[in-house]
């Protein structure tokens, strides 16, 4: 099949139908087709912009498949001067590094656990360089990795960074500043975003960093607030807790918007009773550095209107993330973007207002902001485009795990998004508290590992959701992600054997709904 | 894998294999159970207002009735028809009283006019229990509870007899005692060990050499353990069933012998009585086993580190006993007869124990112990154990502290009495042949856990099957216990969890080109930066081409395997395909994600090892 569309034929009917569209678009951009002819300009079947998952995946894909890619990818500099390499988000500043500092965390309770389990051991202490060298190195392997797959794929990688000339030609501009033309039937837009900075507080830029910095910093935070309620305050919070460092947040209103809200609130609940200080409802007003280089924050608490203030080491802003599409000049190539979110807006098929322009990943309006959806959006665009599949992504039934301390996994709706579309009386919720059996000989308080399956009341009770809170969530989530993609209704998870003992068997115990109002806790030892 | 010949007539699709009159003899006999099992029993159907007459009147009397609604289940019009068959009646409601049959709605008020229906109703069950259960392990627990919940008066008989050594144990059986419990805390205690060697790794900050103190891990285990029976003590009482701690063995049709610690014999009877007395660890019968060697029955309590050990047999105990004792850092030598894990995919098993190879595990293939010798005393002691290859004249001596037998379970089946009430016992297996509703020959015997032939050995199936069974003999339940697709995990060094058929049985049921099986290696994120192997973990699928590629085999071997595969096997109950899989999203970073990522074939014979840097 590759074969046959790298022949002869199959480039030049491509090309063909590719010119044709091309004038068009330019002509209705308004722009001549003057730029496009200018030196040096080199031509791609695909052009992809971010090499982040998304990115790479569909660039992958359509190179597999005989067409001619070019990725570009620039990583511009964090505040602090942070930068990395090939890879993305996921890769360099996300999820990568994160579960890994996660890790680092867990096995910091594995240490305390031992000695229950008769390793004979002191407490120990944490030394952050070695973890963050060792995270480091690993993220540039990775880094590595992805420039060798490329170039195996034969696609061509270019450093720099991208705008638009108009809609069919985009001009990178490198390190040293020398500029390059690139053009292409199809561009992908998949340049993600990055960690907003609450411009408006004094000494917010100055003196704060974000994830883009934390999982690079070569000595330890030290004490630390982290401002934000989104995963990625939680979970940063969570492992620098872990870590043996003093750690607070400061939350706004809700954690973890968007979450079912109990499961949020059982998330919050454990990590305070870890030792992470919460701040609820109180918004930063500015950041000083005092002469000892320690940041002194001052914050309101609007519900008493009073002001306070605290030192710390390290400011973490985590409190959203902007889409990268200001620098693209997007409107050069007549692509629209939300009002609201900057997001690039898309149809069904991952198409932005011009037909061959596209959008996926994080920076496209309305997605997940996931690094497997990118992935699967990414490859499935390529197999359109290469004409192999007719086959639309499905965003429904998203699994996710947050990792949190105690770790959150779900799939499908919250009890609340359950109850809005289906109406309280349609939806039937079971639910567990459970108590992990390593947890017991360790002496853990398991009062937060919580079970809840949120299913249609009238049978079979169709499963719409499941939340899960405890260890190894997210290994746990992903086969029942897969029972709600077939359809798994409430009975056929009941008639599922258990694998005694793991965490996962409780969910096939779920017998109490919360309707009948029995008590879901443990029951004695 | 031998079945009775009604189990396998129902693997095939329903209505072609089995024959109408067995099928029509199966519900005969379902009807029959409730029509005794229960002091009033009314077949209904629940819009009928003849029916809801009845039902009130037994509820005006407090008199408690159990009711099977003929439109709400799947086969009520064959219920229907065998109940005329029965009684000569072929409209509801279809009332019994202690077994009597009183007739319709009509029937039932004259009764009650005249005063039949009270006299009736006073003349209670001749026997003392409404259900006796042998065995107070997972699934006889689980039996009698749900019996009791039911109103059913229950008594439960369990005994422990003391092994050769004198290990002796609490309520709830092999899996809380002496199984599942201790052993997953123990492998947790030796992933601990190999977890304390990642974390410097990760900046955890320690120079010595961490030691492992047995005796502290057995005490927290056996702590929890002690909890764990006291639960399950209080649970029994709280749902008023009866515990006895006595030897329980049948002496005539519907009676037993109780025998207590003293030796005292009490004698109850039942009107149905379930056998769940599961199965203990076998000897080798050579010189010396019985005197000098344990078994995983004394393992999990042993008051002193085994020190040195010898495990015998390939078995999941053998390998799950022989792992996580290497793990605590003793040195661990398992001898092997012929394959490990036998019934497991063969691929899956080999790469078990190659990983526990490379993980400081000897492995002696294809030698068995033919003598052990004791030569001191001590805690541990001295023992030299002598073997002989299963191939040739060659024999080898070796001195161990400890010698561990794991070469498989005998059931509990031949010192009960069975023979007394005439229960058939499979000669050789000493396993209980039963039908698909757990019914023994004898129709008012039933069984269910290890000790059944043909099914598995596992403690959720047999909760399973206890509860379903209690629900089918005491609340007119119809569900049975479904035996297809159970997962499980074996959980060595490196877990290996699965579900559905291995690739071998895959073969033999399906032919291998009508199969595609895809594979790959995984290299977990966790292990990355703890500088573990990249070609180890590995992720295994079966799926059925003339089956819309559905997935017949689930197979995993990495940590936490047991958590990952659970999911999975709901999935799989739902008829799982390959698209599915594909078209699920992953949750990134974890292991379960490789499996929304399955993309080569075995048979494309691709490499699928993971590049390093």
């Amino acid at each position: 099949m590759a074969a046959a569309l790298r022949g002869a034929g199959g480039r030049f009917r491509w090309r063909i139908r590719a010119a044709a569209a091309a004038a068009a678009a330019a002509a209705v951009g308004g722009v001549r087709g003057a730029t496009r002819r200018a030196a040096g300009r080199q031509n791609y079947d695909l052009l992809v912009i971010g090499g982040g998952s998304g990115g790479l995946a569909c660039a992958k894909e359509a190179a597999q498949l005989g067409k001619k890619v070019a990725v570009v990818d620039y990583v511009e500099p964090s505040p602090r001067g942070t930068r990395w390499g090939l890879g993305g988000t996921c890769v360099n500043v996300g999820c990568i590094p994160k579960k890994l500092m996660h890790q680092a965390a867990l096995l910091g309770g594995m240490v305390q656990d031992a000695p229950h389990y008769g390793w004979a051991l002191q407490p120990v202490p944490h030394d952050w360089a070695t973890m963050a060298e060792a995270v480091q190195n690993h993220v540039k392997s990775l880094n590595w990795g992805h420039r060798v797959q490329l170039q195996d794929r034969k696609v061509t990688y270019f450093n720099i960074k991208a705008s638009f000339v108009d809609a069919h030609t985009v001009c990178g501009v490198s390190k040293g500043g020398k500029e390059t033309l690139l053009s292409a039937e199809h561009i992908i837009i998949a340049t993600g975003g990055r960690p907003r900075y609450p411009t408006h507080i004094e000494g917010a830029l100055e003196y704060g960093i974000t994830s883009d910095d934390l999982f690079w910093l070569k000595e330890s935070p030290g004490k630390t607030l982290v401002v934000g309620a989104s995963y990625v305050a939680l979970e940063c919070a969570g492992f620098l807790t872990g870590l043996g460092l003093d750690t607070t947040v400061m939350i706004r209103s809700i954690p973890l918007r968007g979450f079912d809200q109990q499961m949020s609130s059982l998330v919050t609940e454990y990590m305070a009773s870890q030792g992470t200080r919460f701040l609820r409802g109180c918004t930063p007003s500015r950041v000083q550095r005092l002469p000892d280089g320690q940041l002194q924050v001052t914050w309101e608490d609007p519900s008493s209107g009073k002001e306070d203030t605290g030192t710390f080491n390290t400011v973490l802003w985590a409190i959203g993330r902007i889409p990268e599409t200001r620098s693209l000049n997007l409107e050069k190539a007549g692509v629209h973007t939300s009002p609201t979110s900057q997001k690039i807006l898309v149809d069904a098929l991952e198409t932005t207002s011009v037909p061959h322009i596209y959008a996926i990943g994080d920076v496209a309006e309305g997605r997940p902001e996931l690094t497997p959806t990118a992935i699967m959006a990414g490859k499935l665009l390529a197999q359109r485009l290469c004409g192999q599949s007719s086959d639309v992504m499905d965003y429904e039934n998203v699994p996710t795990t947050v990792f949190t301390p105690l770790e959150y996994g779900c799939v499908g709706l919250s009890e609340e998004e359950a109850v809005a579309r289906h109406g309280e009386e349609h939806v039937e919720v079971y639910h567990a508290y459970y108590k992990p059996l390593e947890f017991t000989v360790a002496e853990r308080d398991a009062s937060q590992c919580y079970i809840k399956m949120v299913c249609l009341r009238k049978p079979p009770q169709l499963v719409l959701g499941l939340h899960f809170l405890g260890p190894n969530a997210g290994e746990v989530t992903q086969g029942f992600a897969l029972g709600i993609k077939c359809g798994a209704s409430y009975a056929q998870v009941m008639r599922t054997v258990g694998i005694h003992p793991t965490c996962a068997e409780e969910v096939a115990k779920l017998r109490i709904s919360k309707r009948s109002g029995l008590d879901p806790t443990v029951t004695g030892c | 894998m031998s079945l009775p010949p009604g189990r396998r007539a129902r693997l095939s699709s329903p209505g072609t294999g089995r024959s109408f009159s067995e099928a029509r003899e199966e519900l005969r006999r379902r009807l029959m159970g409730l029509i005794e099992g229960n002091r009033v029993m009314i077949f209904s159907k629940s819009y009928c207002p003849h029916s809801a007459r009845v039902k009130d009147l037994f509820s005006s009397l407090g008199v408690e009735c159990n009711i099977l609604e003929l439109d709400q289940v799947d086969d009520g019009a064959n219920v229907q028809e065998v109940l005329s068959e029965i009684t000569n009646q072929r409209t509801v409601p279809n009332i019994f009283v202690n077994k009597v049959h009183m007739g319709g709605c009509d029937r039932t008020f004259q009764a009650h006019q005249s005063g039949l229906l009270q006299k009736l109703l006073q003349e209670d069950s001749a026997y003392e229990y409404d259900l006796i259960v042998i065995g107070g392990g997972s699934g006889g627990l689980a039996c009698a509870q749900e019996a009791a919940i039911l109103g059913k008066k229950v008594m439960v008989l369990d005994f422990v007899v003391p092994t050769p050594q004198g290990t002796s144990w609490g309520l709830g059986g092999t899996c809380v005692n002496v199984g599942c419990v201790p052993k997953k805390l123990m492998h947790q205690a030796a992933l601990l060990g190999q977890e304390l060697k990642d974390a410097r790794k990760f900046g955890w900050e320690y120079s010595h050499q961490v030691k492992h103190n047995w005796e502290t891990m057995i005490e927290a285990i056996q702590n929890h353990i002690g909890s764990l029976n006291w639960g399950y003590r209080l649970s029994l009482r709280e749902k008023a069933v009866t515990y006895v701690n006595s030897y329980g063995e049948f002496v005539e049709h519907h009676k037993i012998k109780a025998t207590n610690r003293k030796g005292q014999e009490t004698y109850y009877t039942a009107g149905k009585f379930v056998l769940a007395t599961g199965q203990r660890p076998r000897y080798l019968g050579i010189p010396g086993d019985k005197e000098y060697c344990i078994t995983s029955d004394d393992l999990f309590s042993l008051p002193y580190c085994p020190g040195k050990t010898l495990v015998v047999g390939a078995s999941y105990v053998a390998l799950e006993c022989g792992g996580f004792l290497a793990g605590i850092g003793l040195d661990v030598t398992i001898m092997v007869r012929s394959i490990l894990l036998r019934g497991f995919d063969q691929e899956m098993a080999e790469k078990v124990g190659s990983y526990m190879e490379q993980h400081g595990v000897k492995f002696l293939r294809k030698f068995v112990p033919v003598m052990v010798q004791h030569l001191d005393k001590g805690s541990p002691g001295k023992l030299k154990v002598v073997a002989k290859s299963t191939e040739g004249p060659e024999t080898i001596e070796e001195i161990y502290n400890t010698v561990l037998l794991a070469i498989g379970r005998e059931s509990c089946t031949r010192k009960i009495g069975l023979e007394k009430i005439g229960v058939k016992v499979n000669e050789k297996s000493g396993k209980i042949p039963v039908n698909d509703v757990e019914q023994t020959n004898v129709p008012y015997v039933y069984a269910v856990g290890d000790i059944l032939e043909g099914k598995l050995e596992l403690t959720p199936i047999a909760i399973q099957a206890g509860k379903l069974l209690a629900r089918r003999l005491f609340a007119g339940s119809l569900e049975k216990c479904d035996y297809v697709n159970v997962p499980t995990t074996v959980f060595t060094p490196l877990e290996y969890g699965c579900c559905g058929l291995s690739e071998e049985k895959a073969i033999e049921v399906h032919r291998k080109e009508n199969l595609e099986v895809y594979h790959t290696f995984f290299w977990p994120l966790e292990w990355t930066v703890a500088g573990r192997d990249n070609n180890t973990c590995y992720a295994k699928i079966i799926c059925n081409k003339f089956d819309n590629d559905r997935v017949i085999g689930f197979h995993v071997l990495g940590p936490n395997a047991g958590e990952i595969t659970q999911g999975f096997a709901a999935a799989m109950k739902c008829g799982l395909t390959k698209q599915q899989l594909d078209d699920t999203i992953g949750i990134h970073p974890t292991c379960g994600e490789v499996f929304t990522t399955l993309e080569i074939t075995k048979s494309s014979g691709l490499d699928i090892t993971q590049k390093g840097c």
